[in-house]
Protein backbone atom coordinates (compact mmCIF):
# COMPACT_ATOMS: atom_id res chain seq x y z
CA UNK A 1 0.00 0.00 0.00
CA UNK A 2 1.61 3.59 -1.21
CA UNK A 3 1.75 6.07 1.76
CA UNK A 4 -1.26 8.66 1.54
CA UNK A 5 -0.08 11.53 -0.39
CA UNK A 6 -1.71 15.02 -0.85
CA UNK A 7 -3.29 15.80 -3.67
CA UNK A 8 -4.23 19.86 -4.90
CA UNK A 9 -6.84 20.34 -7.73
CA UNK A 10 -6.56 23.35 -8.79
CA UNK A 11 -9.19 25.41 -10.47
CA UNK A 12 -8.42 28.91 -12.46
CA UNK A 13 -11.18 28.45 -14.91
CA UNK A 14 -14.94 29.56 -15.18
CA UNK A 15 -16.96 27.15 -16.53
CA UNK A 16 -18.44 26.45 -19.66
CA UNK A 17 -15.86 29.01 -21.66
CA UNK A 18 -13.82 26.39 -21.67
CA UNK A 19 -14.16 22.38 -21.00
CA UNK A 20 -11.27 22.78 -18.02
CA UNK A 21 -13.73 22.69 -15.19
CA UNK A 22 -15.32 20.00 -16.18
CA UNK A 23 -13.51 17.75 -17.50
CA UNK A 24 -11.04 18.55 -13.88
CA UNK A 25 -14.14 17.44 -11.72
CA UNK A 26 -14.07 14.39 -13.90
CA UNK A 27 -10.65 13.64 -12.13
CA UNK A 28 -11.50 14.16 -9.07
CA UNK A 29 -14.42 11.70 -8.84
CA UNK A 30 -12.50 8.92 -10.23
CA UNK A 31 -9.19 10.59 -7.67
CA UNK A 32 -11.64 9.79 -5.10
CA UNK A 33 -11.42 6.48 -4.89
CA UNK A 34 -7.53 6.33 -4.47
CA UNK A 35 -7.79 7.50 -0.78
CA UNK A 36 -5.28 10.60 -0.72
CA UNK A 37 -5.55 13.58 0.92
CA UNK A 38 -7.84 15.73 -1.65
CA UNK A 39 -7.90 19.63 -1.63
CA UNK A 40 -9.59 21.63 -4.28
CA UNK A 41 -8.44 25.25 -4.41
CA UNK A 42 -10.97 27.71 -6.30
CA UNK A 43 -8.84 30.86 -7.83
CA UNK A 44 -9.25 33.09 -10.11
CA UNK A 45 -11.96 32.93 -12.52
CA UNK A 46 -12.28 29.17 -11.16
CA UNK A 47 -14.48 30.44 -8.39
CA UNK A 48 -16.89 30.77 -10.96
CA UNK A 49 -17.60 26.57 -10.92
CA UNK A 50 -19.28 27.13 -7.55
CA UNK A 51 -21.70 29.92 -7.80
CA UNK A 52 -24.65 28.84 -7.29
CA UNK A 53 -27.74 29.24 -9.85
CA UNK A 54 -26.36 27.70 -13.55
CA UNK A 55 -28.79 28.03 -16.01
CA UNK A 56 -27.37 26.29 -19.48
CA UNK A 57 -30.48 26.00 -21.52
CA UNK A 58 -29.66 28.98 -23.65
CA UNK A 59 -25.58 27.88 -24.62
CA UNK A 60 -27.11 23.96 -24.68
CA UNK A 61 -24.39 22.65 -22.42
CA UNK A 62 -24.50 20.18 -19.71
CA UNK A 63 -25.11 21.88 -16.52
CA UNK A 64 -22.65 19.95 -14.26
CA UNK A 65 -22.91 22.08 -11.34
CA UNK A 66 -25.06 19.49 -9.20
CA UNK A 67 -21.65 17.73 -9.26
CA UNK A 68 -19.54 19.94 -6.64
CA UNK A 69 -22.79 19.24 -4.10
CA UNK A 70 -22.11 15.30 -4.53
CA UNK A 71 -18.34 15.64 -3.50
CA UNK A 72 -19.19 15.72 0.13
CA UNK A 73 -19.84 11.87 -0.52
CA UNK A 74 -17.27 11.15 -2.40
CA UNK A 75 -14.97 12.58 1.00
CA UNK A 76 -13.72 15.73 -1.04
CA UNK A 77 -14.45 17.62 2.18
CA UNK A 78 -11.34 20.45 1.77
CA UNK A 79 -12.44 23.15 -0.95
CA UNK A 80 -10.46 26.34 -0.63
CA UNK A 81 -12.04 29.38 -2.48
CA UNK A 82 -9.50 32.72 -2.68
CA UNK A 83 -11.10 35.66 -0.80
CA UNK A 84 -9.41 37.63 -3.28
CA UNK A 85 -10.35 35.57 -6.36
CA UNK A 86 -14.17 36.63 -5.18
CA UNK A 87 -13.78 39.84 -4.30
CA UNK A 88 -12.11 40.96 -7.52
CA UNK A 89 -15.41 39.61 -9.24
CA UNK A 90 -17.80 41.18 -7.38
CA UNK A 91 -18.57 38.03 -5.76
CA UNK A 92 -18.91 36.96 -1.87
CA UNK A 93 -19.42 33.24 -0.38
CA UNK A 94 -23.09 33.97 -0.39
CA UNK A 95 -22.84 33.64 -4.16
CA UNK A 96 -21.43 29.96 -3.78
CA UNK A 97 -23.45 27.06 -3.53
CA UNK A 98 -23.08 25.96 -0.09
CA UNK A 99 -20.94 22.43 -0.26
CA UNK A 100 -21.16 20.40 2.94
CA UNK A 101 -19.98 16.90 3.98
CA UNK A 102 -21.30 14.42 6.76
CA UNK A 103 -18.36 13.81 9.88
CA UNK A 104 -18.95 10.41 10.62
CA UNK A 105 -16.42 10.99 13.40
CA UNK A 106 -18.97 13.35 15.30
CA UNK A 107 -22.25 11.14 14.69
CA UNK A 108 -22.72 12.24 10.50
CA UNK A 109 -22.86 16.32 11.94
CA UNK A 110 -23.04 18.40 8.54
CA UNK A 111 -20.15 20.36 8.16
CA UNK A 112 -19.08 23.06 5.45
CA UNK A 113 -16.55 22.16 2.88
CA UNK A 114 -15.56 25.52 1.34
CA UNK A 115 -13.64 27.81 3.06
CA UNK A 116 -12.87 31.33 1.96
CA UNK A 117 -9.10 31.81 2.57
CA UNK A 118 -6.83 34.85 2.10
CA UNK A 119 -3.77 34.92 -0.69
CA UNK A 120 -1.60 33.82 2.56
CA UNK A 121 -3.42 31.12 3.95
CA UNK A 122 -4.13 29.55 0.35
CA UNK A 123 -0.56 29.72 -0.94
CA UNK A 124 0.65 28.28 2.38
CA UNK A 125 -2.05 25.15 1.70
CA UNK A 126 -0.34 24.91 -1.94
CA UNK A 127 3.54 24.50 -0.46
CA UNK A 128 2.06 21.97 1.55
CA UNK A 129 1.11 19.67 -1.48
CA UNK A 130 2.88 16.57 -3.02
CA UNK A 131 1.08 16.37 -6.68
CA UNK A 132 -0.53 19.05 -7.78
CA UNK A 133 -2.91 18.95 -11.01
CA UNK A 134 -3.95 21.84 -13.05
CA UNK A 135 -5.99 22.12 -15.55
CA UNK B 1 9.38 21.61 1.70
CA UNK B 2 9.89 23.72 -2.02
CA UNK B 3 7.79 24.11 -4.57
CA UNK B 4 9.08 24.54 -8.09
CA UNK B 5 6.24 26.88 -10.01
CA UNK B 6 6.31 27.34 -13.50
CA UNK B 7 4.64 29.88 -15.53
CA UNK B 8 3.80 28.99 -19.44
CA UNK B 9 1.95 32.25 -20.73
CA UNK B 10 2.65 35.58 -21.43
CA UNK B 11 1.66 38.09 -18.30
CA UNK B 12 0.03 40.46 -20.97
CA UNK B 13 -2.26 37.19 -22.66
CA UNK B 14 -3.35 36.24 -19.09
CA UNK B 15 -2.74 36.20 -15.32
CA UNK B 16 -1.18 33.53 -14.32
CA UNK B 17 2.17 34.98 -13.81
CA UNK B 18 -0.18 37.81 -11.25
CA UNK B 19 -1.83 34.35 -9.16
CA UNK B 20 1.63 32.63 -9.50
CA UNK B 21 2.95 35.43 -7.86
CA UNK B 22 0.91 35.88 -5.05
CA UNK B 23 -0.05 32.08 -4.29
CA UNK B 24 3.90 31.17 -4.30
CA UNK B 25 5.74 31.19 -0.97
CA UNK B 26 9.00 33.11 -0.08
CA UNK B 27 11.68 30.80 -0.92
CA UNK B 28 9.72 28.55 -3.90
CA UNK B 29 11.33 29.09 -7.38
CA UNK B 30 9.70 30.05 -10.08
CA UNK B 31 10.41 29.10 -13.82
CA UNK B 32 9.34 30.95 -17.19
CA UNK B 33 8.92 28.78 -19.80
CA UNK B 34 7.26 29.29 -23.41
CA UNK B 35 5.24 32.70 -23.87
CA UNK B 36 6.28 32.90 -20.06
CA UNK B 37 9.38 34.18 -20.63
CA UNK B 38 8.27 37.25 -21.82
CA UNK B 39 8.09 38.29 -18.17
CA UNK B 40 11.86 37.95 -17.57
CA UNK B 41 12.25 40.86 -20.34
CA UNK B 42 14.09 44.04 -19.05
CA UNK B 43 11.59 47.16 -18.93
CA UNK B 44 8.46 45.28 -19.69
CA UNK B 45 5.75 46.36 -17.76
CA UNK B 46 6.18 43.63 -15.39
CA UNK B 47 10.28 43.99 -14.46
CA UNK B 48 8.99 45.61 -11.47
CA UNK B 49 6.52 42.73 -10.00
CA UNK B 50 9.31 40.05 -11.09
CA UNK B 51 12.14 42.22 -9.74
CA UNK B 52 10.34 42.06 -6.20
CA UNK B 53 9.58 38.92 -6.57
CA UNK B 54 13.29 38.21 -6.95
CA UNK B 55 13.77 39.48 -3.14
CA UNK B 56 12.57 36.12 -1.73
CA UNK B 57 12.31 33.80 -4.72
CA UNK B 58 14.10 33.00 -7.31
CA UNK B 59 13.36 33.30 -10.45
CA UNK B 60 14.71 31.10 -13.78
CA UNK B 61 13.83 31.02 -17.21
CA UNK B 62 14.06 28.29 -20.02
CA UNK B 63 16.84 29.23 -22.43
CA UNK B 64 15.58 27.43 -25.35
CA UNK B 65 12.21 29.13 -25.07
CA UNK B 66 14.28 32.90 -24.73
CA UNK B 67 16.54 32.56 -27.38
CA UNK B 68 13.34 31.33 -29.58
CA UNK B 69 11.32 34.59 -29.02
CA UNK B 70 14.74 36.69 -29.98
CA UNK B 71 15.03 38.18 -26.75
CA UNK B 72 18.25 37.16 -25.42
CA UNK B 73 20.33 39.79 -23.79
CA UNK B 74 17.42 41.48 -22.15
CA UNK B 75 16.62 38.95 -19.79
CA UNK B 76 16.29 40.95 -16.13
CA UNK B 77 19.79 40.98 -14.27
CA UNK B 78 19.87 37.82 -11.51
CA UNK B 79 16.82 36.12 -13.16
CA UNK B 80 19.07 32.92 -13.83
CA UNK B 81 18.80 30.94 -17.58
CA UNK B 82 18.71 27.08 -17.40
CA UNK B 83 18.45 24.47 -20.50
CA UNK B 84 16.04 21.48 -20.32
CA UNK B 85 18.84 19.65 -18.44
CA UNK B 86 18.62 22.63 -16.05
CA UNK B 87 14.52 22.09 -16.04
CA UNK B 88 15.00 19.09 -15.56
CA UNK B 89 17.35 19.57 -12.42
CA UNK B 90 15.02 21.89 -10.82
CA UNK B 91 12.11 19.48 -10.95
CA UNK B 92 14.15 16.85 -8.91
CA UNK B 93 15.81 19.54 -6.61
CA UNK B 94 12.21 20.46 -5.66
CA UNK B 95 9.85 18.97 -3.61
CA UNK B 96 6.81 19.51 -5.88
CA UNK B 97 5.87 21.02 -8.80
CA UNK B 98 2.73 23.70 -9.57
CA UNK B 99 2.44 24.76 -13.02
CA UNK B 100 0.34 28.03 -13.89
CA UNK B 101 -1.02 27.14 -16.94
CA UNK C 1 14.11 10.07 -10.04
CA UNK C 2 10.24 8.18 -11.29
CA UNK C 3 9.08 11.07 -12.87
CA UNK C 4 5.28 11.33 -14.74
CA UNK C 5 4.06 13.78 -17.19
CA UNK C 6 0.61 14.97 -17.81
CA UNK C 7 -0.09 16.82 -21.35
CA UNK C 8 -3.38 19.03 -21.52
CA UNK C 9 -2.90 20.16 -25.02
CA UNK C 10 -2.77 19.01 -28.57
CA UNK C 11 -0.15 18.84 -31.16
CA UNK C 12 0.88 22.65 -32.84
CA UNK C 13 -2.10 24.33 -31.32
CA UNK C 14 0.32 24.85 -28.11
CA UNK C 15 3.67 24.86 -27.40
CA UNK C 16 2.42 22.56 -24.44
CA UNK C 17 2.95 19.14 -25.84
CA UNK C 18 5.90 20.16 -27.37
CA UNK C 19 7.73 21.56 -24.00
CA UNK C 20 6.27 17.94 -22.59
CA UNK C 21 8.23 16.07 -24.85
CA UNK C 22 11.51 17.85 -24.60
CA UNK C 23 11.12 17.62 -21.19
CA UNK C 24 11.00 14.26 -20.81
CA UNK C 25 13.49 12.86 -23.69
CA UNK C 26 15.60 15.61 -21.47
CA UNK C 27 14.92 13.75 -18.33
CA UNK C 28 15.35 9.89 -19.96
CA UNK C 29 18.77 11.03 -21.22
CA UNK C 30 19.54 12.58 -17.36
CA UNK C 31 19.04 8.60 -16.27
CA UNK C 32 15.53 8.99 -15.24
CA UNK C 33 12.57 6.86 -15.11
CA UNK C 34 9.18 8.26 -17.10
CA UNK C 35 6.34 5.82 -15.48
CA UNK C 36 3.90 7.75 -17.30
CA UNK C 37 3.24 10.35 -19.72
CA UNK C 38 -0.58 11.06 -19.50
CA UNK C 39 -2.74 13.03 -22.29
CA UNK C 40 -5.44 14.73 -21.01
CA UNK C 41 -8.13 17.36 -22.73
CA UNK C 42 -7.24 17.90 -26.08
CA UNK C 43 -3.68 16.78 -25.61
CA UNK C 44 -5.13 13.41 -26.55
CA UNK C 45 -5.19 14.67 -30.54
CA UNK C 46 -1.51 13.93 -29.59
CA UNK C 47 -2.46 10.39 -30.41
CA UNK C 48 -3.12 10.68 -33.95
CA UNK C 49 -2.19 8.84 -36.22
CA UNK C 50 -3.22 10.93 -39.40
CA UNK C 51 -1.51 13.87 -39.08
CA UNK C 52 0.21 14.82 -42.15
CA UNK C 53 2.85 18.20 -41.09
CA UNK C 54 4.43 19.63 -43.55
CA UNK C 55 8.42 17.84 -44.15
CA UNK C 56 10.06 20.85 -42.83
CA UNK C 57 8.88 20.83 -39.58
CA UNK C 58 8.55 18.56 -36.55
CA UNK C 59 6.26 15.42 -36.59
CA UNK C 60 4.97 16.16 -33.45
CA UNK C 61 2.70 12.77 -33.11
CA UNK C 62 5.53 10.15 -34.76
CA UNK C 63 8.42 11.70 -32.02
CA UNK C 64 5.87 10.71 -29.11
CA UNK C 65 5.93 7.33 -30.85
CA UNK C 66 9.17 6.81 -31.48
CA UNK C 67 10.50 8.34 -27.65
CA UNK C 68 8.01 5.43 -26.52
CA UNK C 69 9.15 2.64 -28.72
CA UNK C 70 13.18 3.87 -27.99
CA UNK C 71 12.67 3.90 -24.31
CA UNK C 72 9.13 1.51 -23.48
CA UNK C 73 7.37 5.08 -22.56
CA UNK C 74 4.02 4.29 -21.12
CA UNK C 75 1.67 7.00 -23.69
CA UNK C 76 -1.74 7.09 -22.17
CA UNK C 77 -4.75 8.84 -23.52
CA UNK C 78 -7.60 9.73 -20.96
CA UNK C 79 -10.45 7.32 -22.12
CA UNK C 80 -13.10 9.91 -21.94
CA UNK C 81 -11.44 13.07 -23.06
CA UNK C 82 -10.67 10.36 -26.53
CA UNK C 83 -14.25 9.84 -27.29
CA UNK C 84 -15.07 13.37 -26.61
CA UNK C 85 -12.57 14.34 -29.20
CA UNK C 86 -12.77 11.08 -31.53
CA UNK C 87 -9.56 9.37 -30.59
CA UNK C 88 -10.40 5.36 -31.08
CA UNK C 89 -8.52 2.21 -30.56
CA UNK C 90 -9.58 -1.14 -32.06
CA UNK C 91 -11.25 -1.66 -28.46
CA UNK C 92 -13.06 1.18 -28.72
CA UNK C 93 -14.03 1.35 -32.49
CA UNK C 94 -15.63 -2.28 -31.44
CA UNK C 95 -17.09 -0.99 -28.10
CA UNK C 96 -18.76 2.30 -29.82
CA UNK C 97 -19.56 0.68 -32.77
CA UNK C 98 -16.88 2.91 -35.32
CA UNK C 99 -16.04 2.38 -38.45
CA UNK C 100 -12.30 2.74 -38.07
CA UNK C 101 -9.79 3.65 -35.48
CA UNK C 102 -6.80 6.21 -35.87
CA UNK C 103 -4.53 5.78 -32.60
CA UNK C 104 -0.67 6.31 -33.17
CA UNK C 105 1.48 3.91 -32.76
CA UNK C 106 2.73 3.85 -29.11
CA UNK C 107 -0.07 5.27 -27.54
CA UNK C 108 -2.87 3.16 -25.70
CA UNK C 109 -5.91 4.60 -24.11
CA UNK C 110 -6.90 3.91 -20.59
CA UNK C 111 -9.12 5.44 -17.58
CA UNK C 112 -8.13 8.47 -15.89
CA UNK C 113 -7.11 6.66 -12.76
CA UNK C 114 -3.92 5.75 -14.46
CA UNK C 115 -3.42 9.98 -14.01
CA UNK C 116 -3.97 9.72 -10.68
CA UNK C 117 -2.01 6.06 -9.75
CA UNK C 118 1.10 8.13 -11.85
CA UNK C 119 0.67 11.20 -9.33
CA UNK C 120 0.88 8.45 -6.38
CA UNK C 121 3.68 5.88 -8.32
CA UNK C 122 5.58 8.82 -9.31
CA UNK C 123 7.86 11.04 -7.01
CA UNK C 124 7.35 13.96 -9.17
CA UNK C 125 4.17 15.09 -11.60
CA UNK C 126 4.78 17.64 -14.28
CA UNK C 127 1.82 19.32 -16.19
CA UNK C 128 2.35 20.90 -19.33
CA UNK C 129 -1.20 22.91 -20.50
CA UNK C 130 -2.24 25.86 -21.26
Amino acid sequence: MSDVKKFLYVNRRAPYGTIYAWESLEVILIGAAFDQDVTLAFVDDGVFQLVKGHDTAGIEMKNFSPTYAALGDYDINKIYVEKESLEARGLTIDDLQHLVWEDEDEDWAEKDSIKVVSSAELAEMMGQQDVVLSF
Amino acid sequence: MTMLHTVNKSPFEKDSLTSCLRLSEDGASILLIEDGIIAAIEGAATSDAIKEAMKTKKVYALQEDVNARGVQGKVIDGIEQVDYAGFVKLVTEHDSVQSWV
Amino acid sequence: MKLSIQVNEGPYQHQASDSAFMFTKTAIEAGHEIFRVFFYHDGVNNGTRYTTPPQDDRHVVNRWSELAEAHDLDLVICVAAAQRRGLVDEGEQERNGKDGNNIAPGFRISGLGQLIEAGIQSERLVVFGD
